[in-house]
């Protein structure tokens, strides 16, 4: 009863606020007048002279890219170095030595292309300067840079036969400054008033009731972790992530921080509807991805209730936290997954097999069920760009979608960004499952074996971040594997969606007629819906019908490994 | 190319000064003014001393002490984690097993009783401080014969982890849960 309860809460604020955050951000990134501007408007201008940007020049889809790429190389130059030297650096007060080669390079590409997959745990590894300087930084820009995507392309879709699509340094600058920064402050203050951490002292040596040493690892962890779950990002400050107790101390700040990984990818759905100045399209997306949700959501639930033969337990507490409880540990699961954001409140790799199916799925569909903040929504356009290419073929009409033709060159690139991320899931999981260095890391056998392999590249292909943390990546081979996987999973698809918003922006808007497909109505919902499913579901069927589903068949027979 | 190469490192520095030096810093300054404890990591002192924190729990395997849960990481915290162990593990079945079976011999309790979740299976940041009320009290038994409590002890001892229970918070959120480290210490004061 307790558990439903929080359930429609956390629904009911999510539908509640999601509009109404949307319509703040079309306005900030419309550059209109809204609340924070004659607060922060002075701060936006000193960036802007400091850094030598002229605000008002706009950028064609070549530059703009030249702009993602560059300032994303550079945010990995400098997390890379900082990785590597941070032993020579200050605020290093556990005196840990520098990172190696491969584990810096598998972070830095891991926070700059927004994954934040983790093959390390913050509080053995990485000094206070790294975690603040380096990764609370790239949660700032690499979400903010998503943003600025998704806004190229949305710029693209609705102007009509011009080569601009905004300046990508403005894009940044306001989303940091009037949407990550504001709310990441008061996420930040509502954490700590919850008991997350906050200090620079160092690491406290307590003396328990029965006599024995324990240290209590500190920092500064609730700045970071508001923006980490706000950027849809994930990475923890602490290896366990938000399920250690100084990440996410109560029930509330669980609700706080769940509801912060989503609001802003599903805010912007609405901030689209402003664009196009149209509230239904954009509520075709919004339920689309809530009917997603929503399906994910009840298969796991089911399944984790569900009675395990093998440990003769239903809803295990294995790896869950006795005040988060099992609801809020699936609920979690699925959120992380369907946005891309990967931090967690419970381990995923003991949750029953088809829990872990759906989260694996929600990655494998492309991250596109809210997910990661811009990125989300540009993923979602590709699928509507082939839901209406494949009705096209059907019809026998030339596609369009809000009155552009979506030609031959839009579907290859579309092609290209629905292929990239999944060739990275097959091909590296298989590369992984055929030789020594990929199966050594292993710490379960049987299908749940393939299953960590699986999730693990799945998260990386879709920048999300979550693990089936039993696998040991933390070797050459995975860090370099696992990184490049990430790379071709974000700008696979960033560079594919900046080509399509430049040709779309040159074109002309049709007039909507009789004979237009309609984009808006429940019709062309389930037609999205079908399309990912049968893309995402027929390319990824084999190998999960190999992992979880095997496991969940022997597991209802008792069977171990 | 070169004026966007050149705002590029520009823009990176001034990011990195915002989000990763005055950010940060801000949010200590405020974070210490306005919750002191909290963001010091909610630490509780005992004969001048710091006896841990509040929120992270603590080994107790000791008779005169209720037990937390199992941990993956015998409660040492550098760092924290879990077992990893998936659904159809072997190896997690056998714990679980070996779990059961030390759990009605140590606390004195028949062979039959439900065991609660919690004190089978290990938590996720091998921190939990939490068990339920019911895992408490299956393990009052054991506890007073520990500390050779009287009947109208034991009976002081069955209130405290009535008062100790935390219900939903603010009526909404979590699960029933109490604090092991606050019980044992709320214990110690116990005469």
């Amino acid at each position: 009863m307790n558990e439903a309860i929080q359930l429609i809460i956390f629904m009911l604020s999510l539908v509640a606020l999601a509009p109404l955050l949307g319509r703040y951000m079309a306005r900030v990134f419309m550059g209109e007048n809204h609340l924070l501007k004659p607060v922060f408007g002075w701060l936006e201008k000193l960036v802007y002279r400091i850094s030598g940007i002229n605000s008002e020049e706009e950028m064609n889809w070549k530059t703009y890219t030249a702009g993602v790429l560059l300032f994303s190389l550079f945010g990995f130059i400098l997390l890379f170095l900082l990785q590597i030297l941070q032993a020579y650096l200050p605020l290093n007060g556990e005196k840990l030595p520098n990172v190696s080669w491969h584990l810096a390079f598998n972070t830095a590409m891991s926070f700059t292309t927004n994954t934040n997959w983790q093959s390390y745990s913050g509080e053995n590894t990485l000094s206070y300067l790294v975690q603040m300087l380096g990764l609370t930084v790239q949660n700032f820009v690499s979400a903010a840079t998503g943003i600025a995507v998704f806004l190229a392309l949305i710029r693209g879709l609705t102007r009509k036969t011009t080569e601009f699509l905004g300046n990508f340094w403005v894009d940044i600058t306001r989303s940091v400054i009037y949407v990550l920064m504001p709310l990441a402050v008061i996420l930040t203050l509502a954490l700590v008033g919850q008991g997350v951490v906050q200090t620079f002292s160092h690491y406290e040596k307590a003396v328990t009731l029965q006599g024995a040493e324990q240290v209590i690892p500190l920092g500064p962890a609730a700045s970071q972790i508001a923006i980490k779950q706000l950027g849809t990002n994930g990475g923890g400050f602490f290896g366990a992530n938000s399920a250690h107790p100084f990440e996410n101390p109560t029930p509330f700040s669980n609700f706080l921080e769940l509801l912060a990984i989503i609001i802003i990818p599903a805010g912007l759905v609405f901030t689209f509807g402003h664009y196009m100045k149209s509230g239904s399209q954009a509520r075709a997306i919004f339920l689309t991805m809530i009917f997603l949700f929503a399906a994910g959501l009840a298969i796991s639930l089911w399944s984790e209730y569900s009675h395990n033969n093998v440990l003769n337990v239903s809803g295990s507490m294995e790896g869950k936290e006795t005040r988060l409880g099992v609801m809020n540990s699936v609920l979690w699961s699925v959120t992380t997954t369907a946005t891309s954001s990967g931090s967690v409140n419970a381990m995923h790799d003991s949750l029953s097999p088809l829990s872990g199916l759906v989260n694996m799925v929600n990655m494998m569909l492309g991250e596109i069920i809210f997910g990661g903040v811009g990125s989300g929504l540009y993923g979602i356009i590709i699928f509507i760009f082939l839901t209406v290419f494949i009705a096209g073929l059907m019809v026998g009409r030339t596609p369009e979608y809000l009155g552009k033709k979506i030609e031959a060159y839009e579907i290859k690139m579309t092609i290209v960004a629905i292929l990239a991320p999944s060739v990275v899931i097959k091909l590296f999981s298989a590369v992984a499952c055929s030789v020594g260095p990929g199966l050594s890391s292993l710490s379960n056998s049987g299908p749940h074996g393939l299953s960590e392999i699986l999730y693990a590249f799945s998260s990386a292909a879709g920048n999300n971040g979550s693990a089936f943390a039993g696998l040991n990546t933390n070797t050459v081979f995975y860090n370099l594997m696992m990184g490049s996987g990430m790379l071709i999973g974000r700008f696979g698809i960033i560079i594919p969606v900046l080509a399509i918003a430049g040709s779309m922006a040159r074109k002309k808007i049709a007039l909507v007629t009789s004979g237009t497909f309609r984009t808006d109505n429940w019709l062309f919902v389930s037609l999205l819906i079908i399309i990912i499913l049968i893309v995402g579901g027929l390319t990824f069927f084999p190998p999960l019908a190999l992992g979880p589903v095997v496991e969940h068949f022997l597991m209802n027979s008792g069977v171990t490994f | 190319m070169k004026t966007q190469t050149i705002i590029a490192i520009k823009f990176l520095m001034i990011m990195t000064i915002m989000t990763g030096i005055i950010y940060p810093f801000l949010m200590t300054g405020l974070a210490q003014l306005i919750f002191p404890a909290r963001a010091n990591g909610s630490l509780v002192m005992k004969d001048g001393r710091i006896a841990g924190s509040e929120l992270v729990g603590q080994k107790f395997d000791s008779n005169i002490y209720f037990w937390p849960r199992p941990s993956a990481i015998d409660y040492n915290p550098i760092p924290s984690g879990a077992s990893n162990l998936g659904p159809t593990s072997d190896k997690l079945k056998k714990q679980v097993k070996e779990r059961r079976r030390l759990f009605v011999i140590n606390n004195l309790i028949t062979d039959t009783t439900a065991i609660p979740k919690e004190m089978l299976f290990a938590s996720a940041s091998g921190l939990d401080p939490h068990i339920s009320p019911e895992s408490a009290l299956l393990q009052l038994n054991r506890v007073a014969g520990g500390r050779n409590l009287d009947e109208v002890q034991i009976q002081k001892v069955k209130q405290l982890i009535k008062n100790k229970t935390q219900g939903p918070q603010y009526f909404l959120f979590g699960e029933p849960r109490i604090n092991v480290f606050d019980l044992n210490l709320a214990l110690d004061s116990i005469r």
